[in-house]
């Protein structure tokens, strides 16, 4: 994963020239975003490993209620959040839109498979590094190290999440230890 | 040559590692006075590979000390030095030296180089210490000497002079004596001059032997490893010397002799003598993976089996294809025989891939011989330690865990068990004491039997020392079981005096734990005087394990069938209360607490416990009720980790997917019992708030 985190920062700084000059968006590192209600939040989508319909996960008693369950994913275990829990919003109904997002959490030297259940997907946008801005100190209800930054596309803002530290602790810090 | 040869490096020390276990035990099967040739020769054999792959990767510490070793066994082999015990022990120390030098090579760790530089010595020392009215072996050490020097003196700007001559079957073994005089030809300037007087006449000729030898001289500052090299792959099919061009002065010669670089001397050694040996070595080159984590040496049968077994899966799969597609239903008895084929083909799958992981136990007794050895001198008794069962199989990482547990309980056997040749003989006993193990296959279980015709465990002994722990109350009777088992409980031992092999009364209790934690446990049997047994049992793998399908609420669990006592339907009468809230049960003269799982899981509800389920499992020899919504079949299932992707979570060893594709978790027992634990706890303080 260090590869291709080097490979991206290498064409960022081969397009950074070129995306300022344009001021377009579809360059830059690639993010697929998906809705919570009107907002729209994004993940890195080198991260994203799978996306599937949202169905019935196996709840683990005795864990955060944010932590839906876990699921069979082809025949490896994975845990699922749901993420409007995890911020602390308004519950809703799962429906036949609603998406469970894989992603690959870094924690540690550990590589983990964690599964985010969201309204629905949204798009793929690219975006480079300097069109994210930092997310206001105060005023969110969502840890601040939760997100690695805010962006504007197409006049809506897109919270860029920051899946490693979103979920890490989810999986255990020092957790390493098997 | 541009071959990557870290891809065998890997293979070289698996290899070696494996022939060094070779060595090892062929050595503690030698007896003092009586060379056995075969064995000698096999040892030999090992020796040598190590010695021609140490060679290939230019570990030239292995090389130099292999080359020693050689020609200890060579002498041996010859009937030229006495088999004595000394000379075992020293070869013994010899293969330990070799292994921890292999070890630091594989992990890039510096060995020792003083222990490997005693043991040289001391080697060169017996060899030596023999050879005195020995002219044959005086001979060759003074040849192999001759050759050292030249391989220290690379004589700069002179040039070498290389005689080859290939064994006639070179042609054999892929090699092609034209490639070699090129690869010579592009270190320098060659003259070569070929010797056909061994040509027989046109009739008499076998194209496909090689008859022709070749003297080259090679001008031009070349290294002598160099010219090695290009030979490396030969070395074994020919005779070789390569000797430098300008006579160098006896003078110089000597005093090189002192300066060289040993290994050199030693490397140039071994391509003179190697034409002696009839067995060529393998290179330990050919495949293999360089995988550089855990791997498993699989019988090439369990391959072919699985083969055939996919074969037949495919054809059950387009039999069944061919019927989907034309389906009607006149054909379903068809589709159920189909599908009956089906499931025996997977199932039959399933079988032979977990047998690929499984290990005969031999991996795990191949440590024993040379302990008991060891042991032997350092106790100073007799023990013929007898190994059964060897070709018992089990589940690779159950043998990696259960190799300490074994060493622990043969010492233990050596140290307390079997008494000192005398006091044997005192009492009637032959003087040297049995130490047998057996391994065997009972029921999904693996029984591993450890038996010694020592003194026993003394029955009084033990309870006396349990009563003075506290453990046994007054007056209370115990069966012989129950006696026997205080032998692992943590810091009870019967030996009065501590001693550097065993006897603190630690030990045991890890042992049991080990046997637990994979899911077996041991037990102890023992007549005093007579001898005492330990017959452990095992699961035969740790991936799959039989359970009991229960629901609570909507969901399904599964527990070990192993930790099940009973299960039963709760009768009113035999349900008690303390406190007005915890709940105790009735069963087999003993109250056991009931743990209500919906409570512990936070699902709704609860209500009266007559007439429901409850599963009684044991951990530990606590006893515990569980109280479930309703049992649902058993079967096997395959343990999947929760914490590979998330954490591990108190109560669950794990999930596994059902038949339908959904995930259930497995109750961990220990665990579970925490959580009631901590929950009862929270419930006392609130109480006493």
């Amino acid at each position: 994963m260090s590869e291709s985190a080097s490979d991206k920062t290498n064409s960022t700084a081969t397009t950074q020239q070129d995306a300022a000059l344009q001021g377009t968006v579809g360059d830059g590192d690639q993010y697929l975003t998906f809705t919570l209600g009107d907002e729209e939040y994004g993940v890195d989508i080198l991260r994203v490993q799978e996306i599937r319909a949202w169905d019935t996960a196996t709840p683990i008693p005795n864990t955060p209620p944010y932590v839906k369950g876990v699921i069979n994913m082809r025949g490896t275990i994975v845990p699922v959040v749901d993420l409007r829990e995890r911020f602390g919003m308004e519950t809703l109904e799962y429906t036949q839109f609603t998406v469970v997002v894989l992603v690959k959490v870094i924690h540690g030297d550990r590589e983990r498979i964690m599964g985010l259940i969201v309204d629905a997907l949204s798009e793929v946008y690219g975006i480079n590094e300097d069109q994210l801005r930092p997310p206001p100190e105060f005023g969110t209800v969502i840890r601040t190290d939760f997100i690695r930054g805010l962006a504007t596309m197409e006049d809506k803002m897109v919270i860029v999440l920051d899946v490693d530290s979103l979920l890490g602790e989810d999986a255990g810090v020092g957790g390493a230890s098997d | 040559m541009s071959i990557d040869m870290n891809q065998f490096l890997q293979t070289f020390f698996e290899e070696s590692f494996e022939g060094l276990d070779d060595m090892e035990n062929g050595l503690l099967n030698m007896t003092a006075g009586e060379p056995d040739v075969e064995q000698l020769n096999d040892i030999f054999r090992a020796a040598h590979s190590i010695k021609g792959g140490a060679g290939t990767f230019g570990l030239t510490s292995v090389t130099d000390l292999t080359h020693k070793l050689e020609t200890l066994l060579d002498r041996l082999r010859e009937g030229e030095s006495e088999v004595t015990t000394d000379g075992i022990n020293l070869l013994l120390e010899s293969v330990d030296c070799l292994r921890s030098l292999l070890q630091a090579e594989r992990d890039g760790s510096e060995a020792d180089p003083e222990q490997a530089a005693d043991i040289t010595t001391r080697l060169a020392a017996m060899v030596d210490g023999d050879n005195g009215d020995d002219s044959a072996g005086a001979h060759e050490d003074a040849g192999s000497a001759d050759e050292g020097n030249g391989g220290g003196g690379s004589g700069p700007g002179g040039g070498w002079r290389i005689s080859f001559t290939p064994e006639p079957h070179l042609f054999m073994t892929g090699n092609d004596p034209l490639r070699l005089l090129e690869e010579l030809s592009e270190l320098g300037e060659i003259q070569v001059r070929c010797d056909s007087s061994s040509l027989p006449a046109l009739p008499d000729l076998d194209p496909e032997q090689c008859v022709l030898s070749w003297t080259i001289e090679l001008y031009g500052d070349v290294q002598r490893e160099a010219i090695e090299e290009v030979f490396e792959w030969v070395e074994d099919d020919c005779s070789l010397t390569i000797a430098p061009l300008e006579p160098v002065s006896g003078n110089t010669a000597a005093t090189e002799l002192e300066t060289a670089p040993e290994s050199q001397a030693a490397g140039a050694g071994e391509v003179a003598d190697e034409t002696q040996q009839q067995k060529p070595a393998q290179q330990s080159g050919g495949g293999g993976n360089a995988s550089t984590s855990s791997s498993i040496r699989v019988d090439t049968g369990k391959i072919d089996n699985l083969i055939d077994m996919v074969g037949e899966l495919v054809i059950t799969q387009s039999m069944l294809n061919e019927l989907g597609e034309n389906f009607t239903m006149d054909r379903l008895e068809k589709l159920q025989d189909g599908l009956a084929q089906l499931e025996r083909n997977t199932r039959e799958l399933q079988e032979n891939v977990m047998r690929i992981r499984m290990v005969p136990i031999s991996f795990a007794y191949s440590r024993l011989p040379r302990m008991v050895h060891d042991l032997m001198r350092q106790l100073g008794k007799k023990v013929d330690l007898q190994l059964n069962g060897e070709e018992t199989e089990l589940d690779k990482t159950v043998m990696e865990k259960i190799i300490d547990p074994l060493v622990h309980l043969v010492r233990n056997a050596m140290d307390h068990g079997i008494e000192p040749p005398e006091k044997r003989v005192e009492l009637g006993k032959p003087e040297t004491g049995t130490l047998e193990m057996n391994a065997y296959h009972k029921g999904g279980y693996i029984v591993i039997e450890i038996n010694d015709d020592g003194g026993g465990i003394s029955r009084d002994r033990l309870l006396n020392k349990a009563r003075d722990a506290g453990l046994v109350e007054n007056g209370a009777e115990l069966s012989d079981e129950q006696v026997f088992d205080f032998i692992f409980h943590p810091g009870l031992s019967t030996h009065d005096e501590a001693t550097d092999v065993s006897g603190r009364g630690v030990g045991m209790d890890v042992v049991k734990r080990n046997i637990k934690a994979l899911g077996g446990n041991i037990t102890v049997n023992s007549t005093p005087g007579k001898g005492t047994r330990f017959a452990i049992h095992l699961p035969l793998t740790l991936s799959i394990l039989d359970g009991q399908l229960f629901r609570v609420g909507d969901q399904v669990y599964v527990v070990p069938l192993i930790s099940i006592m009973e299960s039963l339907q709760m009768q009113g009468g035999k349900i008690k209360r303390m406190a007005g809230t915890s709940e105790l049960y009735e069963w087999r003269d003993d109250y056991i607490p009931i743990i209500r799982l919906r409570e512990l899981f936070n699902e709704a509800g609860g209500g009266d416990l007559e007439n429901e389920l409850m599963v009684v499992v044991e951990e530990d020899d606590r006893y515990v009720g569980l109280h479930v919504d309703e049992l649902l079949g058993q079967q096997q299932v395959v343990i999947k980790s929760l914490k590979s992707n998330y954490r591990p979570v108190t109560g669950f060893a794990g999930a596994t997917i059902l038949g339908n594709g959904t995930v259930a978790l497995i109750l961990d027992i220990a665990g579970l019992l925490e959580l009631a634990q901590a929950r009862d706890e929270v419930l006392t303080n609130g109480a006493n708030n």
